[in-house]
């Protein structure tokens, strides 16, 4: 009895040194997580969903501000791009835990502005420190506007852009003296001939775009052209149904001509698009500038990348989105915290020539007009498209890779593929705007 | 004590004495059986009764997920919406389509593997393990692997069809590539526990059934049909039940794969209610969505369990109406059965 008693009595002690070893080693993180708040692992911590090219150049900003700021340390999470990063930063934030800093696109923040998950520009020490609205891009700023308040700093803008292969385009005569850059185009006419041209100079595609399993590229394609005839698809954040079905109908007729006549494949991905681009199969190709760095790691290619010009409508439009720096709303936050958040995001503002790099046009002027980007070539020939740039409409359901995208999306894709009307795929695109338009809203949109 | 039970009238205390403690177990050893499984009863509550009545209850309101509190009542309408949404039922046809595609191959393919690993003379444990490892993999690295080697151009599997002349199906890109993608992928993945059940519940089956089955002439075929398969019919059942839950439940692997693309055509209902629930942020309705999908759920089932339990009645009371006629007409029957093998010996 007594020896089982001591095993026991042993056995206890054991364990229970071992529970406060292990214990006392994750302390904080355990007592943090038992609290439900945010281990304060560093000064700033920065939540983005940068890989690759533009994942690399974050990781740059980053170090400048550690050189620049030795006393500050900053921890970097990478998350998922899309729904994954979004879903996350909203849950962390909503249950109080959110990073001191995150990245949003512009076209995702009127939810989270709307939610409360995001502190005012102006309660962050930010304009103190000269984040004003004079040094921005003004249509950048205005999205980052939500009900009057400035919820984000915008750190760039992204248009949809064109890209054209210099040596098919002098082969096909489409460039101008200089012998670099395209020809003036207006309208949609001289567009079409423009791809014709190029079709004939590469004996393939005049043009080509990632189509298949890509609805946010199909949908900033059809955006662009369709907003630039008649306005956002939906009004009045997001509950009104705005179509106008002759504009829409032009719209995919317009689309549908280059693909049926063969100008443009009708079913192709982003890696077919490519290897038909890179390998000079094709004359334009239709995508972000964020591809700009991809395509310079292919040797032998001399390609060049302009706004798109005016197509439908009487001016030109580029459809945009903007990575942009905000600061989730918590209120256990001390002002030491947010005061180094703060300093972080002006210093990426200020550092945003690097972020250039991956294509982008930085939104803080101060850096748009310095050398440092307008000797970055081609990023420094559509900085016009970020003042012409047409965001999604706002609403609780749009932006970059919402369900609401990859909805239209599809609809769209199944119009460039030739597999529904201009007419039924009207009719399509509204009952899938209904679906949007008609639900819910999970809050209530100013 | 005999006092009082001769005091009780006899009708009266039935259902108290029962209660108190004459059929049920002492009272100490309830409240150890009470003890032992509270730690289950407590991680069971807190973990699935206490989610599934806040999700019943959510379902009822305009709950989203980015604030707290449930927000506003809207009565059944998130369920009206839910199935009147043609993207929802577009979902719930995936879930049934690679149930229908994945349970007759995972059945039938565990089955073989296992006749064909147990009739091994040499390295039975080697095979055993080979067929159920790629179980343990987790979905998101096997996902990793598959996805690789679907590729266009670059793949495994795609320049294989490349190098011999076959046209290279779109495994990523169309709607039938991807199908086959994924079924294929799960195929491989989580055949392996079927593959065990079937190796435990042919360890049960008697040797001497064979043995006097090999006497009587039977070949391994025969064996294999008259014997192994009919024997193992309660593990099939079960297997299959198992099966249908487990592939109506897919997630992970179609997610992972191909994110419910392309164009939605492979989304399963449970990444409906994902997109809805977290990416649209909308708790409520997708808790509705959650609750018609539960129902159906719970119906495949019930009407399962409703159907073995009538095979059970329908079998047991043929097999006494065949038992009783062969009964009768053992004479006779038994020189025909003996017939054949006589004439084979």
């Amino acid at each position: 009895m007594s020896g089982s008693m001591a095993r026991r009595r042993f056995l206890g002690l054991g364990g229970g040194l071992a529970l406060g070893a292990g214990l006392t080693a994750c302390a904080s993180p355990l007592a943090s997580g038992l609290t439900g708040a945010q281990p304060n692992t560093a000064d700033v911590i920065f939540w983005n969903l940068f890989t690759g090219g533009d994942g690399a150049n974050m990781v740059l900003m980053e170090q400048d501000f550690r050189k620049s700021h030795p006393g500050v340390s900053v921890e970097a999470t990478i998350l998922g791009w899309g729904n994954p990063y979004y879903t996350k930063l909203a849950l962390a934030t909503a249950s109080g835990t959110p990073p001191d800093v995150g990245i949003s696109h512009l076209s995702r923040l009127p939810l989270l502005a709307a939610s409360g998950l995001l502190t005012p520009i102006e309660q962050t020490g930010l304009p103190e420190l000269g984040v004003t609205a004079d040094r921005f891009t003004p249509a950048a700023w205005q999205k980052a506007t939500v009900g009057g308040t400035v919820y984000a700093a915008p750190l760039d803008t992204h248009p949809f852009v064109l890209f054209y292969n210099v040596d098919l385009a002098r082969k096909a005569g489409l460039l101008d003296a200089s012998g670099e850059a395209l020809k003036p185009m207006k309208g949609a006419a001289d567009f079409t001939d423009a791809v014709k041209a190029m079709k004939e100079a590469s004996g393939r595609y005049g043009a080509v775009m990632s189509i298949t399993a890509d609805p946010s590229t199909a949908w900033r394609y059809f955006s662009m052209v369709y907003s630039g005839l008649a306005g956002p698809v939906v009004t009045d954040s997001g509950t009104r149904i705005a179509v106008d079905d002759e504009a829409m109908r032009e719209t995919f007729a317009f689309l549908q001509s280059l693909t049926k006549g063969g100008l443009m494949p009708k079913v192709l991905n982003g890696s077919g698009a490519n290897a038909l681009f890179s390998t000079g199969k094709a004359g334009f190709l239709f995508d972000g500038e964020w591809q700009i760095p991809s395509y310079r790691l292919v040797k032998g290619l001399r390609f060049n990348v302009v706004p798109f010009p005016a197509l439908l409508g009487p001016k030109p439009v580029a459809y945009a989105d903007s990575h942009a720096l905000v600061i989730p709303h918590n209120p256990r936050r001390s002002a030491a915290r947010t005061a180094n958040a703060a300093r972080f995001v002006r210093s990426l503002l200020d550092d945003s020539a690097v972020w250039a790099h991956g294509g982008h046009v930085p939104a803080w002027l101060p850096t748009q007009r310095s050398r440092a980007f307008t000797d970055q070539s081609p990023q420094a020939n559509y900085v016009q498209a970020a003042f012409t740039a047409q965001y999604d409409p706002s609403a609780w359901y749009t932006g970059a890779g919402s369900d609401f995208q990859n909805t239209v999306g599809a609809t769209i894709i199944e119009a460039l593929g030739g597999g529904i009307s201009p007419k039924s795929a009207t009719a399509a695109m509204r009952a899938d705007l209904r679906r949007y338009t008609t639900a819910r809203p999970p809050v209530t949109m100013k | 004590m005999t006092t009082v039970a001769a005091t009780r009238p006899a009708p009266e205390p039935l259902v108290p004495s029962g209660a108190a403690g004459s059929a049920g177990p002492p009272a100490s050893e309830r409240r150890a059986g009470l003890l032992l499984s509270a730690p289950f009863m407590i991680v069971y509550l807190l973990f699935l009764v206490g989610p599934l009545v806040v999700g019943i209850v959510m379902s009822f309101f305009n709950t989203t997920t980015v604030r707290s509190g449930l927000g506003g009542w809207v009565g059944l309408s998130n369920y009206t919406k839910v199935c009147q949404d043609p993207l929802f039922w577009n979902a719930m046809w995936h879930s049934v389509l690679f149930t229908l595609l994945t349970t007759p191959p995972l059945v039938v393919l565990a089955l073989a593997a296992a006749v064909l690993a147990g009739r091994m003379r040499r390295g039975r444990v080697f095979y055993r393990v080979a067929f159920f490892a790629p179980y343990v993999v987790p979905s998101s690295v096997v996902a990793l692997v598959f996805l690789w080697m679907y590729t266009p151009q670059i793949g495994l599997i795609t320049k294989v069809f490349g190098a011999v002349g076959l046209p290279v199906p779109n495994f990523i890109g169309s709607t039938s590539g991807g199908w086959t993608a994924v079924v294929l992928m799960t195929l491989w993945w989580t055949f392996g526990f079927n593959f065990v059940l079937y190796t435990a519940a042919l360890q049960d089956v008697p040797g001497d059934v064979y043995e006097a089955a090999s006497i009587d002439g039977a070949g391994p075929w025969q064996q294999i049909r008259l014997i192994t398969v009919p024997l193992l019919a309660p593990t099939t059942s079960l297997v299959l039940i198992l099966q249908i839950l487990a592939s109506l439940k897919v997630f992970d692997q179609i997610y992972l794969l191909l994110g419910g693309g392309p164009n939605q055509s492979t989304r399963p209902v449970i990444e409906y209610i994902y997109d809805t629930g977290f990416t649209s942020y909308r708790g409520g309705y997708g808790a509705a969505a959650t609750m018609v999908y539960f129902v159906v759920i719970v119906a495949v089932s019930t009407a399962w369990y409703g159907l073995r339990r009538w095979r059970a009645t329908s079998d047991a009371t043929s097999s006494t109406t065949r038992s009783g006629s062969s009964g009768r007409a053992s004479g006779p029957s038994s020189s025909p059965a003996s017939g054949p093998t006589s004439s084979a010996a």
